[in-house]
């Protein structure tokens, strides 16, 4: 007698095993539920038809008529309930009770939906069937759409939308796109061609809730206040298999129904196949597996061996229009070695992970015609030691030439600024070149181009070098640490020139030849991403030394002292009081004076810090920044005020400088004094920037220093009135900002530019009021105390567990 | 004989960060690098006990932030021409939850 075998889900995985069924001659009389009201279609290629290059008929695999000639007796729209594996039936919706031989479990899986306020409105879809991509292909030209999920899912719904014109923002909650397939530097370039297709990519952004009006979707709120406003909010942040009817049913699961290698449950008589399986602790969402399993589940209803074995896999991914890569392991490792490539110019990123001289894993962008020869190289566990040094460049180029390190600067294009100070593109220095000027100094001489401050001098020799090629020998010169070639000339040239935004911007437009750089590199370029780009570059605080992460200084042994800002160095007996307070409450061994007229309370241990900033903020106090490559302190005298020889109020004018400057980020520290006379009490001329008060007015001087190097500072000019001071200052920090290279203090940057260029671009007045206006804007965003800002995120700076109390039981 | 314990969510630590887990025997540093592996080492470098955990992660290792000596996260041992070695636990994510072998870290006591 026949048997039945009753299939529930008419997916890819089950469609396949129906076919291997039938091509071995059957012998089973099948019943086909399907929740959806059509058979089966190809559900991976529904990204196509929602950007138009396919229709729905195209993707159909299986039609109507297919199932009706193979004597499938189909039930579509349909949905089993309930299983009673005892009297081996399942009731349908309709309340129909159909009894089986076998039963066969393809429910695959169910889109996950997070569970924000406003998530059951109207118009939050998921991205996983016909109906969902329906609706997104009803949205016109004039509509808004914000996918949350910045993974493949997410992205292809992103680009189909966009493709048709619709206005699409994703939001992803890490830091990079499709971060478990790709590393940082992938997904920056992944996320470059997006915002290329007009795509708004906002990462790192934490969805808050989903606003309506009249039960319809009206915006996405983030949990930093940025409402983003749609008509269709698309969540595409990932599956979870299907398991609800497989559990009421009694059968053994955990992510997934649980299965053998024969793809039988814990039931011999009901089989499972597809993404609704758990195997050998894994769960599948790519199709090859799929297929294997819908093999093995065939034969073992046809009472035949199979086994079903889980295999390496790679993912050639296809976000429309953009090619991507990634196979393996590409976490990195002691034993294991990186092989980067980067040529910015075409945009193109391979990264072989090495173990053994074996490759175990690979990323690539932008050009991964040899993936599959790759791919095989870590399947097949090839010994690649032989090739080692052109690996690479993929098959075609074993015995090929390695690649150029100044190929960075060969794919500027010609409008590209190399000199900021003189305005010189890099055309303008090709056509000196081709004119006769074949040396530095030449090219100085007839184009200006790092003739002024000199921080492009690298780069100007690089296009010496790029276009003269042997005739020009490049200078030795040291780059930023060896994680890459370049100076930090180059680099900040190149943050400027090319609008780099973030740490794999730089890391992949420059050629980094480290995956993340290191300490050394890691904080200078989070101090010049930060100095050109204020408002757009968040700051990485894992890219900063301890004591500006944690925004006091540690010491020898581990503790951290803590030092409160007195502005211009006065202070009050309420302020001292609760300085003495928390010495108190927090035990602190030392209470010192510092050099800078600051109080400093030395041994806090890390987790009292935000308790005891806590306590001071209470009291009105701030942050003083002793820890910062950043303004430290304003140190002034009495001045006016009490002294009988005081010429102006330079108390008063140490505040409003410390008022002005606190909280900005600079190269190196920088220290203030201002001395109401000559007699110079406050120090002034041995500090970064010094003013001395006179009867006519302000001398400003620059370029002291009492550390390392003790140097007298250099007068820089004079000026009549408070505001003037004021102005200059901001002007000069924000110049050394922006020019001087990471820990840098003014007098190495003055010693470099020269006095005289620092003071052409401060005593321009018109240079000056954009220099200021550039320092104000950029304050707008520093000027806060970071106390307050960390006591809020406490929990942080507490172990992450105690285990001591439970080995203690 | 392994003992996982679950210690906390992985996304508790920073990439390129690190937390401490308090135990009899002392702080532990768990490490979390821009890869998302998770590292268990002692809190303390070869050098004079500068606490790594408040160091910069870089790839798979941490530079001490007391003297910039740079120790793998993998094997525990100093990179480059210094020389030394720093204990280190076994440690896993599995499901966005970070597990240390309590089992290892009482040998502490032991060793």
């Amino acid at each position: 007698m026949t048997q039945k075998l009753i299939i529930i889900g008419a997916g890819m995985a089950t469609g396949r095993a129906l076919e291997h069924l039938l091509d071995a001659g059957g012998g089973y009389d099948v019943t086909l539920f399907n929740g959806e009201p059509r058979g089966n279609y190809n559900r991976i290629m529904l990204s196509p038809v929602l950007s138009g290059e396919k229709t729905y008929e195209e993707i159909i695999t299986h039609t109507a008529e297919w199932y009706e000639e193979n004597g499938v007796n189909c039930r579509f729209g349909e949905k089993v309930v309930a299983i009673d594996r005892a009297a081996k039936a399942v009731t349908a919706d309709n309340g129909d009770v159909l009894s089986y031989d076998k039963l066969l479990f393809g429910t695959g899986s169910n889109p996950f939906m997070i569970p924000l306020p406003g998530h059951d409105l109207n118009g939050v879809i998921a991205y996983r069937d016909l109906e969902d991509t329906e609706r997104m292909m009803g949205l016109g030209e004039d509509n808004k759409c914000v996918v949350i999920g910045g993974g493949l899912l997410g992205l292809e719904a992103a680009a189909g939308m966009a493709a048709r014109g619709v206005d699409v923002t994703v939001v992803h909650i890490m830091g990079h796109l499709m971060e478990r397939q790709l590393d940082e530097a992938a997904g920056y370039l992944l996320r470059k061609a997006l915002v290329d297709k007009n795509i708004t990519v906002r990462c790192s952004a934490n969805s808050k809730e989903i606003l309506g009006e009249n039960g319809h979707v009206k915006a996405l709120l983030l949990d930093d206040g940025t409402e983003l406003p749609c008509d269709l909010l698309v969540m595409a942040v990932g599956i979870r298999p299907n398991i609800a009817l497989a559990q009421d049913a009694g059968l053994a699961v955990g992510k997934g129904i649980h299965v053998d290698d024969q793809m039988r449950t814990s039931d011999a008589d009901v089989l499972a196949v597809g993404e609704c399986v758990e195997h050998d602790g894994a769960i599948f969402g790519l199709v090859a597996p799929l297929y294997d399993q819908a093999k093995v589940v065939a034969k073992t209803l046809l009472g035949e061996d199979a086994a079903f074995v889980q295999k390496e896999l790679s993912t050639k991914l296809k976000v429309t229009g953009c090619d991507l890569f990634s196979a393996g392991d590409f976490a990195e490792g002691e034993t294991r070695e990186d092989i980067v490539f980067r040529d910015p110019a075409r945009g193109v990123y391979r990264r072989l992970v090495l173990e053994n001289n074996q490759i175990i894993g690979a990323v690539m962008y932008g050009d991964t015609a040899d993936s599959n020869w790759f791919f095989g190289l870590i399947r097949d566990k090839t010994d690649i030691a032989d090739m080692r040094e052109t690996l690479i460049f993929g098959p075609a180029f074993q015995g090929g030439a390695p690649s150029d390190p100044l190929s960075a600067v060969a794919a500027l294009p010609r409008d590209a600024e190399i000199c900021g100070c003189n305005g010189i593109c890099k055309g303008k220095i090709e056509d000196a070149i081709a004119a006769g000027a074949t040396d530095l100094g030449a090219v100085r001489a007839t184009t200006k181009a790092s003739g002024s401050c000199g921080t492009c001098t690298g780069l100007v020799e690089q296009v010496l070098a790029v276009t003269l090629g042997d005739d020009f020998v490049l200078p030795a010169v040291a780059s930023v640490c060896g994680c890459t070639d370049m100076t930090h000339e180059d680099v900040r040239r190149m943050v400027k020139s090319q609008e780099l935004k973030s740490m794999a911007a730089v890391w992949q437009e420059c050629g980094w030849k480290t995956s993340c750089g290191c300490h050394v590199c890691r904080p200078a370029l989070n101090f010049y991403l930060l100095a050109d780009w204020p408002l757009e570059y968040q700051d990485d605080p894992q890219s900063r030394f301890i004591n500006e992460r944690k925004h006091a200084n540690i010491q020898k042994d581990g503790t951290f002292s803590v030092v409160p800002r007195m502005w211009g160095g006065i202070t009050t007996p309420d302020e001292l009081r609760a300085i003495a307070d928390a010495a108190d409450k927090f035990a602190v061994p030392t209470v010192k004076v510092t050099g800078g007229q600051r109080i400093d309370l030395l041994g806090v241990k890390g987790e009292d810090l935000p308790a005891i900033w806590h306590d001071l903020n209470k009291a009105g106090m701030v942050s003083g920044h002793a820890y910062s490559k950043g303004l430290r302190t304003v140190k002034t005298c009495v001045g006016t005020d009490h002294c009988r020889f005081g010429t102006q109020d330079s108390t008063g004018l140490g505040i409003n400088l410390e008022k002005t400057l606190w909280g900005s980020w600079t190269p190196h520290k920088l220290k203030l004094g201002v001395s109401g006379c000559p007699r110079n009490c406050a120090e002034a001329t041995c500090k970064d920037i010094g003013v001395v008060c006179v009867d006519s007015g302000y001398q400003i001087s620059i370029g002291g220093a009492a550390g390392m190097d003790v140097r007298e500072t250099e007068l820089l000019c004079q000026v009549a009135s408070e505001s003037e001071v004021i102005d200059v200052i901001k002007a000069v920090t924000q110049s050394y900002r922006e020019n001087a290279k990471y820990l840098d203090r003014i007098y190495k940057w003055m010693s470099k530019v020269g006095l005289d260029w620092i003071e052409e671009q401060v005593m321009d007045l018109e240079n000056r009021a954009k220099l200021v206006a550039r320092f104000e804007l950029s304050q707008t965003v520093y000027r806060k105390d970071p106390w307050a800002q960390h006591v809020a995120k406490a929990e942080t700076y507490q172990p992450i567990a105690n285990l001591s109390l439970e080995a203690a039981e | 004989m392994s003992n996982w314990i679950d210690i906390a969510a992985l996304d508790d630590i920073p990439k390129r960060g690190a937390r401490l887990v308090k135990t009899v025997h002392g702080c532990i540093a768990v490490f979390r690098t821009g890869t998302d592996e998770v590292f268990a080492l002692d809190n303390a470098c070869p050098h004079k006990n500068g606490p790594l955990a408040e160091g910069i992660v870089h790839s798979n290792s941490v530079t001490c932030p007391l003297h910039n000596w740079v120790i793998s996260l993998e094997t525990g041992s100093v990179q480059g021409p210094d020389e030394g070695q720093v204990a280190t636990y076994p440690a896993r994510v599995e499901g966005g939850r970070i597990f240390l072998d309590a089992a290892m870290l009482d040998q502490r006591a032991v060793a």
